[in-house]
């Protein structure tokens, strides 16, 4: 009898541990086992782009660390603002994301009707960037940057210059370049860059501005003459940088991840931790400079600094083209 | 020869499978209104990934193809473009439907796409580098130019009163300016709203413009749909193939067409099947039954639209240009995968790139048999379920398509309202094509008219630019003969009536 209620004791305190084991162990990984299902990863342009590829790259490894898959959707209109203009508005449970774009969450909101302030938008890392490169075709009687200054010189406004879009990346490094060489050029808005390089190939414009990854992706018969980075790009060690040769010109066109508003700041941290382990994948940032990216890896910690200093670069560009006008 | 062995690579067990799952799912999604050839291929890129890159290429190539072709069967059997490509085919295909002659349309289609599918391959197998140079040949002014062109397709295309046919296009070009403007930067014509800034998209305008007074038509009358075969006749293949052999040059002459017009990127295949189509009409001896189920219409839309597969592969293999959308969504797998495009394509990565090319052959002959069976299907069904039951599906997937575009819930509000508003302007006889042609041409005239203009204060002479090249001049000679055509045309049959009124009683 005595040994039946000390077996039956036992038996209550070892069931007792076991749930306070199984309890403390669901607590843990409520906390840490984010995320529990597939992320819907949204990118507000269309399928094919940088920004889409990009995605896609990160797909596989963000499956390889969860276990979870990251689903791809796209939210195509308005060079990005019209998702962006709504991400407040989705569910902030961490299972939905989007991706965000330099300049173009600065830019938008200073002209009217862009639907968001930059600073609606909670951006919980930036992962990398594609660098401005002045770019010519392989036949171009330009061979270094100072034949497109002095050609640029000689006769002002005469030069042209093709890039994707109006308020863009490449129109904003137009305007910087313009600026700081002292120089005047007919900058062409293209639709996207595919147009913007036929047009270069086509020799409809004499230069274009675009990006190390466009002159990857084109190196048979385009080059660049200088690129926007703070060390020469591995992709193309024989071509200065800006800086180099005195003009002090880093940056391009950034992409970021954002959540919606009402996200909880764990769930915000955790994904942040996720994509930087993703960044901080060997074979992940190969096939990154292969294409021509620069990965950074500016975290949850650091978003808010770094945004505030590229504001403060796009401002003082926004002025000088308001003033042109 | 080695290109020839790297081609029968496409014929392996795993690819054939490839090849025939990717028709079949292309052709189902394609059929659908607002599924595009687009969004097919993007939702599979991932499932590629674990591929072969030439069996991935070859997968997508397959879909892409197979929705292609799909994209005329809502044309003809609910007047619905599934596609911007479909558009002409509704002119012929959905009378061709009414009167009961649904099956035939679907098997003609079926034949063209496949003849159209092997001329634009073949010429990217045989020409692709040579081609791709004449794309980089068209600058801003050619586009503008061309898209001058494609509105002065207008005066032929309108039933009727030409006057509506540009009452319709001017409300279509001004549709097209809403929103962010590429050129600029401005925003036009949103209202304050965010949902705008996207503009209207094509694909919903489509949708709504010649869907929603279908089913509105289709409740307000108490007749049947379509009006059913007579009895079981199978697909009506030897006639299919009888009325294939009678325009077997306008089928060549629009495979032409469309493989070259695909080759300017952003173009595409809108614009390919909407010139053969009025070349078509113009050279047909036919031409007054042209808009009323005329078969020689849809052999004409549907080989110049399949052609734009092939011909859209150029200048993105050689170029690294996306021809079409979906080549833009192909071209990003491909660098997803580490592959570059240009001339390594056809040097160090020839296996991938000529097995694809045969694989894409492939894909089209196997276009014929499972393109023939999907085909009897959806005719059947569409003939044989209620209109209780068809009338709220066909609703139901022009919503569902409409959202599935941008994910965007404002692009079903636009394409309702349209689709209200083009039933009433339809009732005042403006037609939604011209409509839809303004749509599509606007941005390419405004662009290429703005980036035009900016070149010609470059050089210091703006007529220089637009007037100063052969190219342009060429494009303005085609436009003034396409736009005095009709007026000729008028008056020589009004001297030579009787004349001819004579040979075609004998």
């Amino acid at each position: 009898m005595r040994q039946r209620n000390t077996i039956h004791a036992f038996l209550k305190a070892a069931s007792a541990m076991a749930a306070a084991l199984l309890f403390s162990t669901t607590l843990q990984a409520q906390e840490s086992q984010f995320p529990e299902r597939d992320v819907q990863y949204i990118i507000p342009f269309g399928p094919g782009g940088e920004s889409d590829i990009s995605a896609r790259l990160q797909q596989k490894y963000f499956q390889q660390i969860t276990g979870n898959q990251l689903i791809i959707q796209y939210m195509a209109g308005g060079g990005g603002a019209v998702g962006w203009s709504q991400l407040n508005e989705m569910d902030g449970d961490g299972y939905t994301i989007m991706g965000t774009n330099l300049p173009h969450i600065i830019l938008q909101p200073m002209q009217q009707g862009a639907g968001y302030q930059t600073e609606d938008i909670e951006n919980f890392i930036f992962f990398h960037y594609s660098p401005d490169a002045l770019l010519v075709a392989n036949d171009s009687p330009y061979k270094t940057l100072d034949d497109f200054i002095a050609a640029a010189k000689k006769t002002p406004g005469a030069v042209t210059v093709s890039g994707s879009g109006t308020y863009s990346a490449n129109d904003i490094a137009n305007q910087r370049f313009e600026a700081l060489a002292d120089i005047t050029t007919t900058y062409i808005p293209f639709k996207g860059t595919g147009a913007s390089v036929a047009a270069l190939l086509g020799d409809q414009v004499q230069a274009e501005w675009g990006y190390t990854t466009t002159a990857a992706n084109h190196s048979d018969k385009m080059r660049p003459l200088a690129v926007a980075t703070d060390e020469r790009h591995p992709l193309f060690p024989d071509v200065p940088t800006f800086k180099e040769l005195g003009y002090d010109m880093t940056g391009g066109a950034y992409r970021g991840i954002a959540v919606p508003r009402s996200t909880p700041e764990d769930v915000t941290r955790k994904l942040s931790e996720i994509f930087s382990d993703i960044n901080a994948n060997p074979e992940f940032r190969k096939s990154m400079e292969a294409l021509g990216f620069v990965l950074i890896d500016e975290d949850v910690d650091q978003v808010e600094d770094f945004l505030a200093e590229q504001q403060r670069q796009y401002q003082r560009v926004a002025e000088r083209m308001e003033a042109g006008q | 020869m080695e290109t020839l062995g790297f081609m029968l690579a496409a014929l392996s067990p795993f690819n054939l499978l490839l090849a025939v799952a990717g028709v079949a799912a292309g052709i189902i999604i394609g059929s659908l209104p607002g599924l595009s050839a687009t969004m097919a291929v993007a939702v599979l890129v991932p499932v590629t990934f674990g591929m072969p890159t030439e069996s991935a290429l070859i997968l997508l190539g397959a879909i892409y193809t197979g929705a292609i072709y799909g994209g005329s069967y809502a044309a003809i059997l609910v007047n619905t473009p599934g596609t911007p490509s479909a558009i002409a085919t509704t002119f012929d295909g959905y009378p061709m439907a009414r009167r009961g002659d649904g099956d035939l349309a679907v098997t003609l289609s079926t034949l063209s796409s496949v003849i159209g599918g092997l001329v634009g391959g073949l010429a990217l197998f045989c020409l692709a580098p040579l081609l791709a140079l004449v794309a980089l040949k068209f600058g801003p002014v050619e586009y503008f130019w061309l898209a001058i062109f494609g509105l002065t397709l207008i005066s032929s295309l309108s039933e009727g009163s030409t006057l509506k046919g540009f009452i319709g296009a001017g409300i279509g070009l001004l549709l097209s300016t809403v929103g962010v403007a590429v050129v600029g930067g401005d925003t036009r014509y949103t209202f304050g709203s965010q949902f705008l800034l996207g503009g209207v998209e094509t694909i919903s305008a489509l949708i709504g413009l010649y869907c929603i007074p279908v089913l509105i038509e289709l409740v307000a009358t108490p007749s049947e749909h379509l009006k059913p075969p007579e009895a079981s006749r199978g697909v009506r293949f030897r006639e299919g193939v009888t009325l294939m052999f009678r325009g077997k040059w306008n089928a060549l002459r629009s495979a032409i067409i469309g493989t070259i017009v695909a080759i300017l990127p952003g173009a595409g295949g809108s614009i390919a099947s909407l010139v053969s189509y009025s070349e078509a009409r113009r050279a047909s001896p036919r031409s007054e039954q042209f808009g009323k189920g005329e078969p020689d219409g849809i052999i004409a839309t549907e080989t110049a639209n399949n052609a734009t597969v092939g011909g859209g592969f150029i200048p993105t293999f050689v170029l690294g240009i996306p021809g079409t959308p979906p080549d833009a969504v192909i071209l990003g797998a491909l660098l997803v995968q580490g592959f570059r495009t240009g001339p390594e394509m056809f040097t160090t990565n020839a296996s991938v790139t000529y097995t694809f090319m045969g694989g894409l052959l492939v894909a089209t002959v196997l276009m014929l048999p499972i393109g023939l069976l999907i085909g009897r299907y959806a005719f059947k069904s569409i003939v044989s379920v209620p209109k209780a039951i068809l009338v709220p599906t066909i609703a139901f997937m022009t919503i569902i398509g409409t959202y599935a575009i941008r994910n965007n819930p404002f692009d079903v509000v636009v394409m309702v309202v349209l689709g209200v508003a083009g039933w009433l302007l339809a009732r005042w006889g403006i037609k939604p094509s011209p409509i839809v042609l303004g749509l599509i041409l606007g941005p390419i005239a405004e662009q290429g008219f703005v980036q035009g203009y900016l070149m010609g204060n470059a050089t210091g002479s703006v007529a220089g630019v637009f007037f100063g090249r052969p190219l342009s001049l060429g494009i303005i000679a085609l436009t003034v003969l396409f736009a005095l055509y009709p007026l000729w045309s008028a008056r020589r049959k009004r001297t030579q009536g009787e004349v001819v009124a004579h040979e075609q009683s004998t």
